[in-house]
């Protein structure tokens, strides 16, 4: 892909991002922080890339990889963890 | 044709999933579906990975992905809600290094044919991973207790670290100009030294920023290594943490009336210049205690009336109440109040936690409803008529210095009013100081009740107390 068209879409990205996130309320800022850490974890994608590559060195690359890992993993798993408990007093409606 | 389609419809239409999946952030009932949307999002694009870069037959990669996974699994599950700040630091730090060493994995690729921007983006990518991920492993550090929570400082500490800001700098031109691997040697190491001491002299009451602002470089670094090495996904979805990274760190900021250079540096508010209106209002302050002149000042024994006679009753909540794990004791304290007909919110300050929204999650887990939890734009005005507050392990953020005062690490920093309700009960541990090291001039205040002590036991002998009269 073309440099420049990588570039609008990161802008892209940014911007419509700021509108989405922005609207997150307080209440669910810590899952939303932990949910990042699973985004930022998409750089397992370029880590396995470099897994590929003959010329790349093995062990950091593969280090990338767990580290990656564990973001995705460790981040969506703590955020739905969170999550279910913003639910549970609605859901249940366990007698007070 | 399918160049086309995987190299930008598929980053495209995946980024869209992670965008609705925010969305679905906005409230608690759709959030869940919105993080398995993300879930789903991340493990397509991960298995396209998987087939594309033809990684499937390697075990290596089957070897890492399992070690991570189960080091993922194995963080989460685990951690405590009072511990999600630390986790998360400890996530951002993943996460840098991981961008960091994605680039350090390719350097052998680097040639100078790749030509000076792919050098550029490689060397940002890795000293911005590089900082992010030895600043976290200290702020993890400092949070989960391992080292000292107070700021580390020693004179000539500004002029070493805009030195070596500088020298970062001249690294991260050279890398691009001159193209020789030792460049970026010097510019990681440079890097790591750097997050390492801005994070050590740090203090605990401003990690809420600091873990967001780490938050923030942990997808920079994912945005820039995804330039680097041309996957629109990575610079995509990097991007995306990096922006609600500075999203919440600005509201932190704004929530503490500091500002990011202040805090990364250091620096106590007291020492930065701030505009004249930060103590705009300090005659409100002390309104509630010369109005209520018809009062003898409040204590201890005057409790149990209070509690039956009120009709309003606001909690606000501190991270005391964490540290003294008195959620449940708080929540048993809410169910008597509205067993006995009385209205209940908790009022929530924005840095009332280690991080932003940490004290939401530490009262959802003990089932306090979210319709219960105010933020403190929603609830401030709502002081005034509120008959008591109940305070539990809450210092600084109810402290009207705040306003009052100036010249002190907490003037202008927005509180919530209690000092306005008609009396206020302080379940707090002692009478020091919350982290600012500013005393609270509430604790003088005659319609002001303090009960020292250690919350997991004040809160119950509240409870206990109002019980007996009810």
């Amino acid at each position: 892909m073309p440099t420049l068209v990588l570039f609008v879409f990161v802008v892209a990205c940014a911007l419509l991002g700021y509108r989405v996130i922005a609207a997150v309320p307080p209440l669910l800022h810590t899952p939303l922080m932990s949910g990042m850490n699973a985004l930022s974890g998409i750089t397992l994608l370029v880590a396995l890339r470099a897994l590929s590559h003959e010329s790349s060195v093995t062990p950091l690359s593969m280090a990338a990889v767990v580290l990656a890992t564990a973001n995705v993993v460790g981040g969506f798993w703590v955020t739905e963890r969170m999550l279910r408990m913003f639910q549970r007093p609605g859901k249940e409606e366990e007698g007070r | 044709m399918m160049p086309w389609t995987t190299d930008f419809l598929l980053p495209a239409v995946l980024t869209l999933g992670f965008l609705q999946g925010l969305r679905w952030m906005r409230s608690p009932e759709t959030a869940v579906r919105g993080n398995r949307l993300g879930a789903g999002c991340m493990a397509l694009a991960v298995a396209f990975a998987v087939w594309r870069h033809g990684v499937f037959w390697l075990p290596q990669a089957w070897t890492a992905l399992v070690l991570g996974a189960a080091l993922g699994l194995a963080l989460a599950h685990r951690v405590k809600t009072i511990q999600m700040p630390q986790l998360v630091a400890l996530l951002n730090g993943f996460g840098g290094a991981a961008s960091a060493l994605v680039i350090a994995a390719m350097i052998p690729d680097l040639t100078p044919a790749a030509g000076p921007w792919s050098w550029l983006t490689a060397a940002a990518a890795l000293s911005v991973g590089s900082a992010t991920f030895s600043g976290s492993l200290v702020a993890a550090g400092k949070l989960q207790g391992y080292l000292a929570g107070r700021p580390l400082r020693f004179t000539g500490q500004n002029l070493l670290l805009r030195g070596l800001g500088a020298l970062g700098l001249f690294l991260l031109a050279a890398a691009g100009v001159l193209q020789q691997p030792g460049w970026l040697f010097a510019l990681t190491a440079l890097a790591l030294l750097y997050g390492l001491l801005l994070a050590m002299r740090v203090g605990g009451a401003d990690m809420p920023v600091v873990i967001s602002f780490l938050n923030s470089l942990s997808g920079i670094a994912a945005a820039i290594s995804g330039l680097a090495l041309q996957s629109p996904l990575a610079a995509g979805v990097g991007t995306l943490v990096g922006v609600a990274g500075l999203i919440l760190t600005r509201l932190m900021c704004r929530a503490m009336n500091r500002n990011l250079a202040a805090v990364l540096a250091g620096f106590a508010t007291a020492d930065q210049e701030r505009p004249g209106e930060a103590g705009g209002e300090p005659a409100a302050a002390t309104r509630a205690s010369d109005s209520d002149s018809d009062s003898a000042p409040l204590d201890a024994s005057h409790i149990p009336a209070l509690l039956q006679a009120a009709r309003r009753v606001l909690i606000v909540p501190g991270y005391g109440m964490a540290l003294s794990q008195a959620q449940q004791a708080v929540k048993n304290l809410m169910d008597a109040l509205e067993a006995a007909g009385k209205e209940v919110k908790v009022a929530v300050h924005p840095v009332a936690g280690r991080m932003p929204g940490h004290m939401h999650v530490l009262l959802a887990e003990v089932g306090v409803g979210v319709d219960k939890l105010y933020d403190m734009a929603k609830i401030n005005h709502e002081f005034a008529e509120t008959d008591v507050v109940v305070a539990v392990g809450a210092c600084d953020v109810i402290n009207p210095a705040a306003t009052t005062a100036k010249g002190t690490p907490i003037s202008g920093m927005p509180i919530l009013r209690a000092v306005d309700a008609r009396a206020v009960i302080v379940c707090n541990l002692d009478e020091q100081p919350g982290y600012s090291g500013v005393a609270n001039t509430l604790y003088q205040d005659p319609h002001v009740i303090t009960c020292w002590g250690d919350a997991a036991q004040t809160v119950p002998e509240l409870t206990r107390q109002f019980a007996s009269v009810t």
